[in-house]
């Protein structure tokens, strides 16, 4: 079969990818609960192992024989069409969605495969299959969306999957209220996405993304007013949704959900999905500089943030989720300087460390009964060899240990465009360059704490090879999944974003004074000092005790986020909740209940004067003649 | 012939189970009422199927506004006439009103154990009140049936309904019998001054549609109606009446209460209140807005609020009502559909949580919050089935209330953005009420070691072609949009000014006035008391180049 031929046969394949796992949701959501483990864990693995092959194959097409216009478009059926408003469920291949298609379906169907075998014992398998199914068919439908609005079916269904997963067990009231903040922080943003959403149908008659960005960018000159406002309500959806300033609170309490859960959708997929709808639309972006600003500086603003509360933090789990926090910062940087494509590239490489480093947490976890506090942990690296070396990837990776791991590629490529890109700067490499420090210095305090030291607790379980084997993938992948977009001092051997500048145009650079290899020897630099100090501090146990009132001030004050939950609670929890406690019997309706009082009390007055007793009668009677005979003559 | 039957198969039935109740066989008191009403509503859902599939397929029916009518000389000294017509709108609340019917049997199934026959009277004359509601052409006949409708609801709730069902039915009827009243006499002053204005005593809607007002006397008598209709609706600050009726109702009580008798407002507001006043309705829009809005978000907050299941739910319709009222009054194409849909699909959704309140209190014997939780673990697919509808209730999108809610909001963007965003805020509010019922209900610790029987089949029956039209409604809502169509393009006509109004009316299938040519008992057609669709052979003449046409008058 000649090549070209081979595409146009695999492309209409495209809507299986999401269409996989609904068939498997749809099968656990109503068969499921009767059905044996087994049977629910081979639909539910199975549904998303079949898109992971039909990405492949779609990836394949796609390198051998390009679609027309580097985009395959398959409509399935008109979705809603009324009063000039038009929307399709419709699939959209390009460079950007075949790379996420494949990140996610990948990742998604590893971490699948790891629960089949962490769930085991629990009593609710198959409803946790069903929600991973439901969850990836909607991230698929996310990424793979032709217009605005099924990319917020998606956008929603994701959300909803999140809400339901970290509720997972939800006879812990604690588990409920932390699903709750998460699904409500981010609808928070989610509206004002929907806001975008109206004003960009009422400038442009459509939602279709293609034909969206292509008249954006004819009819709205750059910083034009309704460009920049577009830009920012779509901001405002993408910074609920992954996790960054001013609404990231919700993602270090979303790690009550099961490990597997913040694996894939607390650190792999879900949260970056902001950092794809902005890469989706950076044509709006492009034409909105302040927004473009403002998304470097939340990027950089949150890196350091989060990775300040991370060296804080006790909880395993959360730690890691602080770290994802920070990590998107970095693709929220790379975005607002106009580093689509580096954006998208730590994306992937963030996917395959941090799944792994999630991952290996449970091994930790479930070995030591469900132990969390990193304080309790300790000496595991004898007893858990393979943990420990899978964790010790995953962490030099988010740390960037140069040249052998892809986190150093990626990140470096952000720090470099932090740099040299018009809209970059040396406040914002600055920024970059001290995250690397905070990455190191917390991500190796974990890893000293937990693995090295004395045993506190014994572990007791050892992982089989349904958990070992996508560990040891995710570890490869972790290790090479860089080499794909080599600096240009190591050759020209860039082919991860010449791949993606098909759908994202490239970065421009200007600024001198620094070059990418000076640029990337002091991140190692900082890289070392962080693994340093780590050493320093938590392997020789060299913990300064808080010396004084004010060092463990600034320790609590981070362990609380920075006291932006106190503040969203005092702010807006609390008044709305207390309104509507005050107000439940509805204020509106005493008013008529006057209505009815009044009614009733002129009721007992008039009834007296119906007492039977003829005097009476005779004297009213009388009055009333009187009052009547005087009206009569004075008026 | 079609409507009469539709009309007339609950109204004899409910008669027939009335008599059957008095039996003093069991069979026939307690389970021959309940196969009746069962089967007349079932029937009356095949007519529906039967005109939607005809219409659909039709090209003719496909783009015309009316589909059936039926025409009788009533009361001719006054100008009355049994007058029913049904056009899309009117055709898609009457599935939903015979769809929510089974369901209020079913529903009752177990539910209802005492003067079961009486029951399903009341129970089926409500709906053949609703029916003729979505039907009615001439208005005298309209307010008889909504009268007709307000009586037996009011017998549903003080007889078989909770604890303070005195309390309820009592504020449910004085709330609506006032408006109402002010309605008749909104009805009667627009009967008089078309009187004044032309001489004859009319109340048929097509005539008068065309009467000439003056702007104060447009006013007060839209005020009339507008009123009548934001109580059943209801709006802000009206609405007092729903929770406590809603709470109090028995199951199928809440579900007729919120799946349609509050549509049978907004279906006024858009078949009455807008076409007889378009221009000061149009003046009136912006204060109709924001009292939407203000429901929008005021009833999504008191739902929040709120301890006891049902009333949760009550308060929910406040606020889905308000989308329904913002987007009639936004009055262009996206914001009409989306009503539409909005309608449609809180009939469906919020009818299913009532159900499920109702399937609660039968096993618990409690409607209080704070009594359940951990219901998962012991009811998996009722809680599922909860889930689902409190989802729809939030706006999930995929399910049918987002379709609608979207709409709105699409279409009330370019007429009021600071409107618009405080009804997106809405959409945040209902997320808050949503996941505080699923976690009080389902979610949480079973503190109460409850131990309840999951879905039976027959609610599982019951239940499920629910949870399929919201996702229907959700995923596929072309149907809809294709059947309302027409009556939602005369309405949009309406809300542009400048268009000439007989250039409206015979969008609308009405000849100008001084042609009366097609009037009963004029020499084209026979005075014949059955006339099935007069516009189709009125369209037929002026195919044929033998009628007249219009001046200016499109042919539809």
């Amino acid at each position: 079969m000649r090549p070209a031929n081979c595409g146009a046969d695999v492309y209409p394949l495209l809507a299986l990818a999401p269409a996989f796992p609904f068939a498997g949701f749809l099968w656990l959501a109503t068969l499921g609960a009767r059905a044996s483990r087994k049977a629910a864990a081979i639909v539910g693995v199975g549904s998303v192992a079949a898109s992971t092959v039909v990405a492949a194959l779609l990836a394949f097409a796609f390198f051998t024989a390009p679609p027309p216009g580097g985009a395959y478009t398959q409509t399935l059926w008109s979705w809603i069409a009324a009063g000039g408003f038009s929307v399709r469920v419709s699939f959209y291949l390009d460079a950007l969605s075949l790379v996420m298609l494949l990140v996610v379906s990948f990742v998604s169907f590893l971490i699948h495969l790891y629960s089949a075998e962490f769930m085991r014992e629990d009593d609710g398998y198959s409803r946790f299959f069903a929600y991973m199914n439901l969850f990836v068919a909607s991230m698929l439908t996310l990424s793979l969306a032709n217009n605005l609005l099924l990319l917020f079916l998606g956008w929603e269904g994701v959300g909803l999957c999140s809400y339901l997963l970290i509720g997972f067990w939800y006879r812990d009231r604690a588990n409920g209220r932390a699903a709750r903040k998460a699904f409500i922080v981010t609808r928070v943003g989610d509206t004002a996405f929907t806001l975008g959403l109206l004003l960009l149908f009422n400038r442009f008659g459509t939602l279709n993304l293609p034909r969206l960005m292509h008249l954006a960018a004819r009819q709205w000159p750059v910083g034009s007013a309704p460009a920049i406002a577009a830009a920012a309500l779509l901001l405002g959806g993408a910074v609920g949704k992954s996790a960054q300033l001013p609404l990231q609170t919700w993602l270090p309490d979303a790690m009550a959900g099961p490990t597997p859960t913040s694996a894939l959708i607390h650190a792999a997929t879900m949260v970056t999905a902001g950092v794809y709808l902005i890469a989706r639309t950076h044509v709006l972006f492009a034409l909105a500089p302040p927004v473009r600003l403002a998304v470097a500086v939340i990027g950089a603003a949150t890196l350091l943030l989060a990775g300040c509360s991370a060296l804080t933090q006790y909880d395993l789990k959360r730690v890691l989720a602080y770290s994802t926090i920070s990590q998107i910062g970095y693709m929220f940087l790379a975005l607002g300087v106009g580093a689509w494509s580096a954006a998208i590239f730590h994306l992937m490489t963030h996917a395959f460390f941090k799944a792994l480093l999630f991952l290996v947490a449970g091994i930790v976890i479930q070995a030591l009964h469900e132990e969390h506090d990193i304080r309790k942990m300790g000496g595991l690296r004898r007893d858990l060899p393979y943990a420990f070396w899978g964790f010790v990837i995953g962490g030099c990776a988010l740390a960037g240990l140069p040249l052998v791991t892809a986190g150093f590629y990626s990140k470096d490529l952000i720090l470099w465009r932090a740099w040299s890109s018009p809209s970059g700067g040396p406040a914002l490499w600055v920024a970059g360059m001290l995250g690397v420090l905070l990455t190191a210095l917390y991500i190796f305090r974990l890893i000293f704490l937990v693995f090295y030291g004395e045993q506190k607790t014994a572990p007791g379980h050892w992982p089989a090879w349904r958990i070992k084997l996508p560990v040891l993938t995710l570890s490869v992948l972790a290790l090479i999944g860089g080499f794909v977009n080599l600096p240009p001092w190591m050759g020209k051997a860039a082919f991860f974003t010449n791949f993606l500048h098909a759908a994202l145009p490239p970065a421009a650079q200007t600024r001198g004074g620094l070059t990418e290899p000076l640029s990337e020897l002091i991140a190692a630099c900082l890289f070392a000092l962080g693994l340093f100090l780590a050493w320093w501090l938590y392997a020789l146990r060299r913990v300064p005790r808080p010396a004084s009132g004010f060092v463990d001030a600034i320790r609590r004050f981070w362990f609380a986020d920075w006291g932006m939950d106190w503040l969203y609670d005092a702010v807006f929890v609390r008044p709305l909740v207390a309104f509507a406690r005050l107000d439940r019997h509805d204020v509106i309706d005493a008013g008529y209940a006057a209505v009815a009082r009044v009614h009733v009390w002129g009721w007992r007055i008039l009834r007296r004067s119906e007492n039977g007793r003829l005097r009476w009668y005779a004297a009213w009677i009388t009055a009333g003649a009187v009052i009547l005979a005087a009206l009569a003559v004075w008026a | 012939m079609m409507l009469l039957w539709m009309l007339a198969i609950p109204f004899m039935a409910g008669m027939l189970a009335g008599v059957f109740g008095q039996s003093s066989s069991p069979f026939w008191r307690d389970r021959a009422p309940r196969w009746l009403a069962l089967g007349a509503l079932a029937v009356d859902f095949v007519l529906g199927l039967i005109s939607w599939l005809s219409a659909a397929r039709s090209p003719f029916l496909r783009h015309r506004h009316w589909l059936l009518q039926l025409d009788w000389n009533w009361m001719p000294r006054f100008g009355i006439r049994f007058h029913l017509a049904m056009d899309g709108l009117s055709l898609l609340l009457l599935m939903l009103t015979f769809f929510l019917g089974m369901v209020s049997v079913l529903v009752s199934w177990n539910e209802i154990r005492e003067r079961v026959g009486f029951f399903h009277l009341n129970l089926l004359w409500v709906l053949a009140g609703i029916t003729g509601v979505f039907l009615a052409m001439d208005l005298f006949l309209f307010y008889f049936v909504w009268e007709l409708m307000l009586v037996p609801m009011f017998f549903l709730i003080a007889l078989w309904g909770h604890e303070r069902r005195r309390y309820a039915s009592v504020k449910f009827f004085i709330f609506t019998q006032l408006s109402g009243l002010l309605m008749l006499v909104a009805i009667l002053a627009l009967v008089f001054a078309h009187r004044a204005a032309t001489g004859v005593m009319t109340f048929e809607y097509r005539a008068l549609l065309a009467t000439p007002l003056s702007s104060t006397a447009a006013w007060w008598i839209m005020l009339g109606f507008f009123i009548a209709f934001a109580v059943k609706l209801p709006a802000i600050p009206v609405h007092t009446w729903l929770p406590d009726a809603h709470t109090e109702a028995p199951t199928a009580g809440s579900v007729v209460l919120a799946g349609l008798m509050l549509k049978t407002g907004a279906y006024g507001l858009l078949r009455f209140a807008l076409p007889l006043f378009p221009s000061v309705s149009r003046q009136f829009a912006p204060f109709a807005m924001a009292l939407a809005v203000a429901g929008i978000l005021y009833g999504g907050i008191l739902a929040f609020g709120q301890t006891d299941f049902k009333r949760l739910v009550a308060y929910t319709s406040v606020s889905h009502l308000g989308f329904v009222l913002l987007g009639i009054y936004a009055w262009n194409a996206l914001a009409l559909n989306g009503a539409v849909v909005t309608m449609i699909a809180h009939g469906i959704s919020t009818g299913a949580l009532f159900v499920i309140a109702g399937l609660l209190q039968q096993r618990m014997h409690t409607r209080e919050m704070g009594r359940m939780g951990g219901l998962w673990d012991v009811m998996p697919r009722l809680s599922g089935a909860a889930l689902f509808f409190a989802l729809g209730s939030l706006g999930l999108p995929g399910l049918g209330d987002f379709v609608g809610e979207f709409l709105v909001l699409l279409g009330a963007w370019p007429v009021s953005r600071w409107l618009a965003v405080l009804a997106a805020a809405g959409v945040l509010v209902a997320t808050f009420y949503a996941l505080r019922l699923v976690q009080r209900a389902f979610h949480g610790p079973n503190e109460q070691a409850w131990k309840l029987p999951d879905l039976r089949r027959i609610e599982t029956l019951m239940l499920a072609p629910m949870i399929v039209a919201l996702l229907w409604l959700g995923l596929f809502p072309r149907p809809v949009l294709t059947a309302v169509a027409p009556a939602l393009g005369y309405l949009q006509s309406l809300g542009k000014p400048g268009i000439l109004r007989s250039d409206r009316l015979a969008n609308l299938g009405v000849p100008p006035r001084g042609i009366a040519l097609f009037r009963p008992g004029s020499a084209l057609v026979p005075p014949v008391l059955f006339r099935n669709i007069p516009v189709a052979r009125v369209q037929a003449l002026r195919l044929q180049g033998r009628a007249p046409r219009p001046k200016g008058g499109k042919l539809r």
